[in-house]
């Protein structure tokens, strides 16, 4: 799926919902407990469950990175099951808050 | 979703944090959003393509803005202070707007033949309207129209789409990371990207938004003791004034955590008097534009407090940065094509997701990269820190050498008898341009022409002594503190020889 800053999706196995903060563009496969992430207005495919190698819960307002931190995801409904990126589970980013200006 | 996902947010973190008002008026994240989605109603029933919103500072600005975005109609704050005229041109460039007005400002617009709120009864239709269904909104779509100050020419309008803004927060702040009972005092005006930008970051940080709709030093100190404000950010001739009212006193706001202060140049020895009067506060210096959905660059805390205790030039001197680039963005120094290295000065441009770059009827300014012309001269050294020397248009060129007025004025703002200064350059057959010296003394001090360029002289250099000064009782700022060298230029090029 096309990834771009801004984008929101949804699990297909909870009530999971991130919004992509950085994205490198392109194809990438994100998944939600072992299923495919789907735009956030779309309705899940029946019938699918959680891994169970992908179900740690996501938490509400964090922020979720690849390794190399390709891809940033913020977590706007959280929910049971591991975010991956092509098949890799994400981390919690620390987070590193810049101090308020406005 | 746009930039009401960033209310959403806040609402599912915590839902009975106090988000706007005072704290007797107990508006929490969860009615602040319930407002919302009844103003949203409201405009969409009523078949607005825009809403604009004319008024001073309250918590119906925030309510306003949230209410356009979940209607899909871009919001577009106007200066209440402009001239009757003035004012109703802006209303008529706007797209079958409804107007939102504050009682005081009724008469400019009820006869420019668009529909009309009055504020109070805005706020009370956003309590009680039923819900309806609400289009989906495209992040493509324009969120907030501003109308620049228009110092040079008649004003632009800048279109922020809602990914701008949504960028520029979800890039920069943490959302709920406010401490609870934190609260940040809004002095901005609404029609300032700033007074928008603020809405967003705050209610994303779940710190309480404070508004001072007329700001006066005093009311403002008040305000800060009374509601115990954490954060404020303030313009430099707001924070100028505030120390000149406090005149050497310690203020006692133990609440009062964070300073910000940008939206125009803030002089150095202003700055250190500032960082004298509130030892115990982090100060934030940051830098943007409207065209960048307001800030870009950030000097944060640890930056003032190491420059301003370190005995090395170099380190000292980036107290009079902007500081450093924000995630998201990037930048470079260009002079005419040529990217300069580090150090060399030249015309910033930057590049991010939160860049509009564009302006209503005129298109994107941007290049085919991406990159945005700021038009201010600038320097960035090599840790990045970003010396901002003015707008490329006040640079004065004598003599075929560059010269930013800042670097004269904050040498003549050092002299005891200066209390306010602007250099501006004028024709001259000679150098091409001279450079000149609007003086405005400091109360009971005797200020001497020939002491104050041989004052110049001796720190900087013969080339950057001005060679004319005049003294003045006040110069022109609008009221967002901006400097207006145009009105002084044309003053001087207009008025008869010897004055």
């Amino acid at each position: 799926m096309e990834l771009k800053p801004g984008t929101r999706l949804r699990s297909q196995v909870g009530p999971t919902e991130v919004v992509v903060v950085k994205s490198p563009g392109g194809d990438l496969a994100l998944a939600c407990g072992g299923q495919p992430m789907i735009p956030a207005g779309d309705v899940p495919a029946e019938g699918l469950t959680v891994a169970e190698t992908a179900s740690d819960s996501t938490q509400l307002g964090k922020r979720y990175t690849d390794p190399d931190e390709r891809v940033e995801l913020l977590v706007t409904k959280p929910g049971v099951g591991t975010l991956a990126l092509d098949g890799v589970g994400l981390g919690l980013k620390q987070a590193k808050p810049l101090p308020a200006s406005d | 979703m746009a930039i009401t996902l960033l209310l959403d947010l806040a609402e599912s973190m915590d839902p009975e944090r106090l988000a706007v008002g005072l704290r007797q008026e107990e508006i929490t994240a969860q009615r602040l959003s319930a407002l919302t989605t009844g103003g949203a109603a409201l405009i969409a029933a009523s078949g607005a393509r825009s809403v604009a919103f004319i008024g001073v500072n309250s918590p119906a600005f925030p309510v306003a803005m949230f209410a356009a975005a979940r209607a899909g109609v871009p919001i577009a704050p106007l200066n209440y202070r402009l001239a009757e005229g003035a004012l109703q041109e802006l209303v008529a460039r706007l797209d079958a707007p409804l107007v939102v007005v504050d009682e005081a400002y009724l008469p400019v617009v009820s006869g420019c033949g668009v529909p009309v709120l009055v504020t109070s009864e805005f706020m009370a239709r956003c309590a009680t309207e039923p819900a309806v269904d609400l289009p989906d909104v495209d992040d493509a779509d324009p969120a907030v129209l501003l109308f620049t100050s228009g110092t040079t020419a008649a004003p632009k309008c800048v279109v922020l789409r809602h990914q701008n803004l949504q960028s520029y927060v979800l890039q920069t702040v943490e959302p709920g990371s406010a401490a609870e009972g934190d609260s940040a005092l809004v002095s901005v005006p609404t029609y300032h990207v700033a007074g928008v930008g603020t809405v967003l970051t705050n209610v994303f940080a779940g710190r309480r938004l404070l508004y001072l709709p007329n700001f006066t030093p005093r009311s403002w100190l008040d305000l800060v003791r009374q509601e115990e404000v954490s954060f404020a950010m303030l313009v430099p001739t707001m924070l100028a004034r505030i120390l000149d009212e406090l005149g050497g006193e310690v203020p006692d706001l133990p609440a009062l955590r964070t300073l910000a202060y940008g939206g125009a140049r803030m002089p150095q020895p202003v700055l250190e008097r500032a960082l004298r009067a509130f030892p115990a506060v982090d100060f934030v210096n940051a830098y943007g534009l409207t065209e960048t959905s307001s800030t870009i660059a950030v000097l944060g805390p640890e930056d003032h407090r190491i420059a301003f205790s370190s005995d090395d030039p170099a380190v000292r001197a980036r107290l009079g940065s902007v500081g450093r680039l924000i995630p998201g963005m990037e930048g470079q120094v260009r002079d005419f094509d040529r990217v300069v290295p580090a150090g060399e000065e030249g015309e910033l441009w930057v590049r991010g997701e939160q860049v509009s770059g564009e302006y209503e009827g005129q298109g994107s300014v941007l290049d085919e990269a991406g990159w945005f012309p700021t038009r201010d001269r600038a320097r960035m050294d090599e840790d990045g820190y970003v010396f901002v020397l003015g707008r490329s248009d006040d640079v004065i060129i004598r003599g075929g050498e560059n010269i930013a007025p800042a670097e004269v004025e904050d040498v003549l703002l050092r002299h005891p008898g200066v209390a306010e200064v602007a250099v501006i350059g004028l024709p001259d057959e000679e150098w091409g341009e001279c450079l000149a010296a609007v003086v405005v003394p400091a109360t009971g001090a005797a200020c001497d022409v020939e002491e104050l360029r041989e004052w110049v002289r001796s720190r900087l250099r013969s080339a950057k002594t001005p060679d004319r000064i005049v003294f003045r009782g006040e110069l022109p700022h609008t009221d967002t503190g901006k400097l207006l060298r145009r009105k002084l230029y044309s003053e001087f090029t207009t008025a008869p020889a010897g004055s």
